[in-house]
């Protein structure tokens, strides 16, 4: 029998492998893509949390913590994605080695 | 075996393969693409839960929505090839060290937590009613929502505004 | 009785102002106001000094055992230290109102004198603020109410001697002059220190108040550890009073201006050491007699080394120090040659006839204050005249410059103990009190009081007869000093001529009991010395008034290595410098100095050095690139994730 809780293994592997493109990735944008991996992960979590714990007892504290996460991870990526094309727009280039500019 | 849990494996198995594939893959745009199945595939692991509001959110903002501004970012930035060749052996192999280390972890710390054991249902069974998740968004009582409801909406104004103002021209 | 005194604090409140509002704001103030602020609050502190006088001796009178009590106006406790306290407070005692009444005339004088003198230096005002400074201290450090007080104004004294003789800084021989006076008093203050510490420990009290109703308290205990004491406060006495061997800052610190060299080197704070011993008098008395003895000859053998150094330097300034190494030294005798009561050896007060010494010197520092400043005010109108301080640069000066001769004249014949002049009686007091001790000290100091005449009058000649160093004098036209420098020296003039025929045995005695000492004054002694010091005089006239001087310089010819030995100061300075140069710096500071070059440096080196490798070495975290930031910030959260599951 399947059980809720291999929903948190598969969440498991998704936020690993977000790490490790956030690890190894030279793209900006890439590592945005692996930051929205581990954050989905992360939604996940809550949601089977809420259904572990609350079944149907009408508690929906996860589930709504999914919801607004989702909303603000869509805010995010949008102010992420205009910096980004900001950033394109004056130096050419995404690459994470590359943007030293406003390091020192 | 019943269908949904049939299901669980099939979602599983897209979701394992195109997060994995998602970091690996040399071109970004297909990236977003595996990140695409890898959302679309939790959306369906939300309505196998019963949680069918958030199913269909998600579908909609992240799969709908922030994938395809992946999308279109991308377009806009040269598409250079992003090769994990590109990168030296020692860091490749000290993050994939580091997360398989982490996921065997986490997988011990699941396996060895026992959580309560409760079965996946089929999801017609325990579906979250639409109408409560309403009800309890718009309501200031205990289990009420509203307040951070606005918070977020004021919120994706101010994101809004300020996407304009970063990315327009001058 | 007590409180009609409370005024007193005035006297040292008033410089100290005058000191704070010019050290402050002095620089905004001309010099007109600034002097003339100096100048005002000093001549209030000469008024409220006489007034205190008049009161102390008059108003206020004897007491029933027929002596001045000593009034303690105003005391308080300033540090507590179990039973032990440090006091702060205002004692009026005979010879504490006789030193107010030097101070503040000398002060006056000088402060008025400076207005000419100063006239148009730089830092006009700083020297004010610093004279004020120096008269609050010593005005301090002479009513003190116990040693630790004394203590504590004897280095405030110390410190503005050293900013007034390094007050020209941009010359190189005031700075060293100045460096020299201090290292050499604070050395020899060491001692006082010590002194004072064993005596607080022993005697459990600071305060002076050892006399009660005619009697030295008793320090059962501390008997034994007095003279010990004593002593080592004798030598902090003889590093402010320049006695051999500690005398090598005094003729330096000529360096400063002149007037400040009348108030502070002649008249005030080289009496201090005297001072000092004649208020720690009692107890040297009942206590530490045989001690004494020491006090006596190092003072004769310190007056003999000076008088046979001034009678060789040429520079003015320099044959006036070593005068007041030579007189200060007769002081000390006075007070050493005192003597207990034949048959007590128990406590008691000394008689006034065997302690006629301790009357004499106190007398002597009177009159010594009044010529000496005299001179020295003299020798800054020779200076400001012809702009040098050689004898070369004189001669003949008696045409140019009368109020100054007359005036130096006098002053010189009242040091040679001619009479009526005041040196006469004092001088005269210490000799027949070194007579009472014992002839040869006798003798030694009548040898010595001609030597003085001789070498005064030596100067006297130089400068004001003999030869005229013509081409120099065409130079730089040397006139009459204006009123402002004269005034002073007529002022100081007329108390030496009057002086002497101070009842002084009246007011200070050494049991306190009224002494009139022209009764038992001894003519045929009186007559004695005052025949040998007019032979000295004529001796002098003979060698130096003429034109040209054939036996001076065949005296020097005959025998000229003593010539040059007294001119060298018997080469007392090129050992001091052998010393501490090639003894103590080279061999125990270079030591040291390379110890703590080596291994106190080293250690704090090392320290310095191995954090900067650490630092070089981790510097490799901060590399700025986020996904190494990002890896070590996952190790973090797994390394959490593993504490928080295991």
């Amino acid at each position: 029998m399947i059980e809720l809780n291999y929903i948190l293994i598969v969440s498991a592997i998704m936020m690993f492998a977000g790490i490790f493109g956030f690890l190894t990735r030279r793209s900006t944008l890439a590592i945005l893509l692996s930051i929205e991996l581990m954050l989905n992960s992360a939604d996940i979590n809550f949601a089977v949390f809420n259904r572990m714990l609350y079944g149907q007892s009408g508690n929906t504290e996860g589930f709504f913590f999914t919801l607004f996460s989702i909303a603000i991870t869509a805010a995010e990526s949008a102010i992420a994605i205009a910096i980004m094309v900001n950033i394109y727009r004056l130096i050419k280039d995404t690459s994470v080695d590359k943007l030293t500019k406003m390091k020192w | 075996m019943d269908s949904h849990n049939i299901m669980f494996i099939i979602l599983a198995v897209i979701i394992a393969c195109s997060s994995l594939a998602c970091v690996l893959a040399k071109s970004i745009i297909r990236a977003a693409t595996y990140l695409f199945f890898a959302l679309l595939g939790t959306a369906g692991l939300y309505f196998l839960m019963g949680y069918t509001f958030l199913g269909s959110v998600q579908v909609m903002v992240y799969a709908g929505g922030v994938v395809v501004l992946y999308v279109f970012a991308i377009l806009l930035t040269r598409g250079k090839k992003d090769r994990l060749s590109e990168n030296t052996k020692t860091k490749i192999f000290t993050s994939a060290l580091l997360s398989l280390v982490g996921l065997g972890i986490v997988l011990f710390a699941i396996f060895k937590q026992e959580f309560l054991a409760s079965a996946l249902d089929a999801p017609n069974e325990n579906v979250l009613p639409i109408k409560e998740v309403g009800t309890s968004m718009l309501s200031t009582d205990v289990n009420g929502y509203l307040l951070p409801f606005e918070a977020v909406s004021v919120l994706l104004l101010a994101c809004i505004v300020a996407a304009l103002l970063i990315a327009r021209k001058r | 009785m007590e409180t009609q005194f409370l005024y007193t604090i005035l006297i040292l409140a008033l410089p100290f102002c005058s000191f704070l509002f010019l050290g402050l704001f002095g620089h905004k103030l001309s010099h007109k106001v600034a002097g003339l602020i100096g100048t005002t609050s000093l001549g209030l502190v000469f008024l409220l000094s006489l007034y205190t006088a008049f009161e102390y001796f008059f108003g206020i009178g004897r007491n029933v055992q027929g002596i001045y009590q000593a009034l303690v106006p105003y005391n308080t406790t300033w540090l507590p230290l179990g039973n032990l306290h440090f006091d702060m407070g205002i004692l009026l005692d005979p010879i504490a109102v006789m030193m107010l009444i030097v101070i503040s005339t000398v002060s006056f004088m000088v402060h008025i004198y400076s207005f000419g003198y100063m006239h148009g230096e730089r830092g006009f005002q700083r020297y004010y603020a610093f004279l004020s400074l120096f008269t609050m201290s010593m005005l301090g450090l002479v009513v003190a109410t116990n040693i630790f007080q004394m203590y504590l104004f004897w280095e405030l004294v110390g410190v503005s001697s050293y900013l007034l003789i390094g007050f020209f800084y941009t010359e190189k021989p005031a700075i060293a002059a100045s460096k020299k006076a201090f290292i050499v008093t604070r050395f020899a203050d060491l001692f006082f220190l010590i002194g004072i510490l064993i005596y607080g420990y022993y005697a459990q009290t600071f305060s002076f108040s050892f006399v009660e109703t005619g009697s030295v308290r008793e320090f059962a205990s501390a008997a034994f550890m007095l003279p010990t004491a004593l002593f080592l406060m004798f030598i902090g006495g003889a590093g402010k009073s320049a006695m051999f061997p500690l005398h090598i800052w005094l003729p330096d610190a000529m360096e400063g201006p002149t007037p400040v060299s009348a108030l502070i080197h002649a008249a005030t704070m080289v009496v201090a050491g005297v001072y000092q011993v004649a208020r720690m008098f009692p107890l040297w008395i009942a206590y530490a007699p045989d001690t004494l003895h020491i006090v006596a000859w190092v003072g004769a053998f310190t007056a003999f080394y000076a008088a046979a150094v001034a009678c060789a330097q040429s520079d003015i300034k320099r044959v006036l120090a070593f005068s007041t190494i030579s007189q200060i030294a007769f002081m000390m005798v006075a007070l050493g040659v005192c003597m207990p009561l034949p048959n007590g050896a128990s406590p008691e007060l000394i008689d006034h006839e065997f302690g006629i010494g301790y009357m004499a010197s106190m007398f002597h520092l009177f009159t010594h204050a009044m010529f000496k400043a005299t001179l020295f005010l003299c020798a800054g109108c020779l200076i400001h005249a012809v702009h040098s301080n050689e004898m070369s640069a004189m001669g003949g000066m008696r045409k140019y410059m009368p109020i100054t001769h007359w005036t130096f004249l006098i002053a010189c014949l009242a040091i040679s103990g001619i009479p009526p002049f005041s040196g006469f009686f004092s001088k005269d007091e210490i000799l027949e009190a070194s007579f009472a001790y014992s002839p040869v000290m006798g003798w030694v100091m009548t040898g010595i009081a001609a030597m003085t005449a001789f070498y005064m009058f030596r100067l006297y000649y130089g400068i004001f007869w003999g030869t005229e160093n013509k081409e120099h004098h065409a130079e730089c036209h040397p006139h009459e000093s204006p009123l402002a420098m004269t005034f002073p020296l007529l002022f100081l003039t007329a108390i030496t001529l009057v002086a002497g025929f101070i009842p002084f045995g009246k007011i200070i005695s050494a049991d306190g009991l009224a002494y009139d000492f022209l009764a038992h004054f001894n003519w045929a002694l009186g007559a004695k010395s005052c025949f040998i010091a007019l032979i000295s005089i004529g001796l002098a006239t003979w060698i130096y008034k003429g034109e040209k001087q054939p036996i001076a310089d065949k005296m020097q010819n005959a025998a000229p290595h003593l010539h040059r030995w007294a001119f060298k100061r018997f080469y007392l300075d090129e050992v001091y410098q052998f010393i501490t140069h090639r003894i103590i710096f080279k061999y125990i500071s270079a030591t040291i100095a390379k110890f703590d070059r080596k291994y106190i440096d080293g250690f704090f080196n090392f320290l310095a050095w191995g954090t900067h490798e650490l630092g070089f070495q981790i510097r490799g975290f901060q590399s700025g690139s986020i996904q190494k930031y990002a890896f070590i910030f996952f190790l973090g959260a797994l390394a959490l994730l593993l504490v928080m599951i295991l």
